[in-house]
């Protein structure tokens, strides 16, 4: 292929200005919480040293948020997050590549299918015998969107959630939608739906929850690959919201930034106690309505999906950071606690919650900082 | 260039001279590194071939359905079930398809480039075709789920409205991410490729042969059919199987527009569906077990096979063109 010399003066000059364009209009988005950083730092000395992270792809945007902010109050510290996916992570931290792992699920405790040590052993051994505790600090709800012209809310049950997902019901003026939501206008448009192609932590919280909360009605088990066959899967929760966003009377499930950012209308749940509409705070009350399932500091939750506690968003995403209790290296164990201390302060969860993730509440959170002062 | 202008003379003597020369330290030098790099070339293609049959095999063995014709997918599963019938089809279907549309468009632009077009317009027009080669993928992935999905769906509404008894273009199971959409985007990228490689081709044809023609009486068009054509077809296959050889690979354009349907199978290309990359591409971040992996990396050692034969299938096309040389 030849190019020749005046083509190859303007692609340089075409670079260039398409270079100078990116460096002009990128967004400083950590600016806008420089303020909460600056004055949070309460344990006075800044922390530095280098920490990292690998794991959940959920989580990657709410720490990418914390990070930034926590290194303006602590310039010396680096701390960095690879999101591989959550089983990428715990095997890098049971291998000791990182100090922390963020996962969708805590460390599983039987061994599975070809496994010979379960993840909690292997986490065992990579903390010198000690446990390794499983802190829910971040959580994200998960958004049954819709694309409805001038329908502003709509109600649904989790059986209508599993009907419609399964492709028993078609139209959204079926009678048993209407139901529901009396007194709004629903058309009769054809119900496309939407699910995540690719695996994902998503799809398997969103499945747990319907078999959860609507057993009789969503069967099968719950994994990372989607289970129905009705409908397009769109790869990642940026497909998803963008499959519902251009095709009217679409549905799908997405996590709630997803859905905000598209202006895609966002499904209020009626577990049976009343329509709760998705906010930070009644999705965060799903981890105050959820069982502890682990010992001690090891704050595993078990959500209880079909929750019928009046203003508890129950379709939530909790993702956990994992880290050594005891036995991580001793000139990191400061700035891990540090930077877990941070992202367990109430004042990091509101701006968590800003970018759309839920606000973990105040008696998980102070739970999380009894753990996180006791790792040693 | 010989995969491309057929083989001249040159070709089938390569080491005529080298042998008999004196054996000067350059020389010994650079023989010893051009045939280091034809060795290195060779090898790196055994090795990933070795790689994957080898990371492939338990999987294989453990597979319980048939892997060429089983539409299902579960390699996680216990047993693991997997088989590659579904991204096959959508795989050859649109490259194929990809084909049908940028092959016939490049040999127009390159025709025109050489044989219409005045030079003080060529050159930058060829310049404007090759950079389309350098935008990478993901962008036309944007381009096309962000930008030409919206145009498309019509077009497809169309075609299945009058061509629908074709099993092919049937309007069954009909949605905008379908695999049509991603023949487009797919066709724009081997564009560059085929257009830029037909170009050198017919701008090679030998002016004796142009010559010959227009003195027998031939207008411009009846000049290229009867001594551009004919003198530049093997290059514009070889051109062709290039292009056909990134659709086939293709990865992130297809991921980004076609959407995946599942459930009962339809052949029409106005539905979804998943290519070998893509399917890849889109569970490589939860490949949490060795068997799975190797589920994937089976079916990548298909996606090779694959473009290995298009590639042999191509040179025996050109092997058997060889006598159009000057």
């Amino acid at each position: 292929m030849k190019i020749s010399r005046s083509a190859r003066l303007g692609g340089m000059a075409l670079v260039g200005a398409l270079a100078l364009a990116a460096c002009g209009s990128d967004n400083n988005s950590g600016s806008s919480t420089g303020s909460a950083g600056g004055s949070s730092s309460s344990s006075g000395a800044a922390l530095s040293g280098s920490l990292n992270g690998e794991g959940s792809t959920a989580q990657k945007n709410a720490i990418d948020e914390v990070v930034a902010t926590f290194s303006q109050a602590n310039p010396n510290a680096k701390v960095s997050y690879n999101a591989t996916g959550s089983g990428a992570g715990i095997k890098s931290f049971t291998g000791g590549q990182v100090d922390w792992a963020g996962s969708d699920s805590a460390l599983k405790t039987d061994p599975g299918d070809g496994g010979a040590v379960s993840e909690v052993d292997a986490a065992k051994k990579r903390c010198g015998g000690n446990d390794a505790w499983n802190l829910p600090l971040v959580a994200g709800p998960i958004a049954v969107a819709y694309n409805l012209q001038g329908v502003d809310t709509v109600v649904l049950t989790p059986s209508l959630v599993a009907k419609i997902f399964q492709g028993t019901i078609t139209t959204w003026n079926d009678p048993a939608i209407k139901a529901v939501n009396s007194g709004v206008d629903l058309p009769d448009q054809k119900i496309t739906v939407f699910y995540r192609s690719d695996e994902s932590g998503t799809t398997e919280n969103f499945e747990k929850y319907l078999a959860g909360a609507a057993p009789q009605d969503f069967t099968a088990k719950p994994s990372k690959k989607w289970a129905g066959t009705v409908g397009q899967g769109a790869a990642k929760s940026s497909g998803v919201a963008q499959g519902v966003k251009s095709t009217p009377g679409g549905i799908g499930y997405v996590e709630w930034s997803n859905a905000k950012d598209n202006n895609l209308g966002v499904a209020q749940i009626d577990n049976g106690g009343g329509a709760v509409e998705l906010t930070a705070e009644s999705a965060g009350k799903a981890l105050e309505a959820a069982k502890p399932d682990g010992q001690g500091n090891d704050l595993r939750l078990k959500l209880d999906y079909a929750t019928k506690q009046a203003g508890v968003y129950p379709i939530v995403l909790v993702t956990y950071e994992i880290v050594c209790s005891k036995g991580t290296d001793a000139a990191k164990l400061p700035l891990v606690k540090g930077f877990l201390t941070y992202l367990a302060q109430a004042k990091t969860q509101q701006d968590l919650a800003g970018i759309g993730y839920a606000q973990v509440p105040d008696s998980v959170l102070q739970k999380a900082t009894t753990a996180i002062n006791a790792i040693s | 260039m010989s995969s491309i202008t057929g083989r001249s003379e040159l070709d089938s003597q390569p080491s005529g001279d080298l042998a008999g020369s004196t054996r000067r330290l350059g020389d010994r030098v650079f023989a010893g590194l051009s045939v280091g790099s034809g060795v290195f070339v060779v090898v790196v293609i055994a090795a990933v071939a070795v790689f994957l049959i080898a990371q492939a095999w338990p999987s294989l063995r453990d597979d319980s359905v048939d892997f060429l014709t089983s539409r299902t997918w579960n390699p996680g599963g216990s047993p693991p079930a997997f088989g590659v019938a579904d991204l096959l089809w959508v795989t050859v279907i649109s490259s194929v398809v990809a084909m049908a549309i940028a092959v016939p468009i490049s040999i127009g632009v390159a025709l025109f480039l050489t044989q219409y077009a005045p030079p003080r317009l060529a050159r930058p027009f060829a310049a404007a075709v090759d950079l389309l080669a350098a935008v990478p993928s993901i962008v036309y992935g944007l381009f096309g789920a962000y930008i030409v999905l919206d145009y498309l769906s019509s077009i497809q509404t169309g075609i299945s409205t009058v061509l629908g008894w074709v099993p092919l273009f049937s309007g069954d199971n009909i949605i905008p991410n379908s695999i049509f959409a991603g023949s487009v985007i797919l066709s724009v990228m081997i564009l560059p490729i085929v257009t830029a490689l037909s170009r050198e081709v017919f701008a090679q044809t030998p002016a004796a042969h142009k010559e010959a023609a227009l003195a027998l009486g031939a207008t411009r068009w009846e000049v290229i059919r009867t001594a551009v054509l004919p003198y530049g077809r093997p290059g514009v296959i070889s051109a062709s199987m290039l292009g056909l050889g990134r659709a086939l690979g293709e990865t992130i354009a297809v991921l980004l527009i076609i959407n995946v349907v599942r459930g009962t199978f339809h052949w029409t290309i106005f539905t979804g569906g998943e290519t070998f990359a893509s399917r890849i591409a889109r569970d490589a971040g939860e490949f949490d077990t060795p068997e799975k992996t190797g589920a994937y990396i089976a079916a990548g050692l298909v996606l090779f096979v694959l473009t290995f034969v298009v590639n042999a299938a191509a040179r025996v096309v050109i092997e058997r063109r060889k006598a159009f040389t000057e």
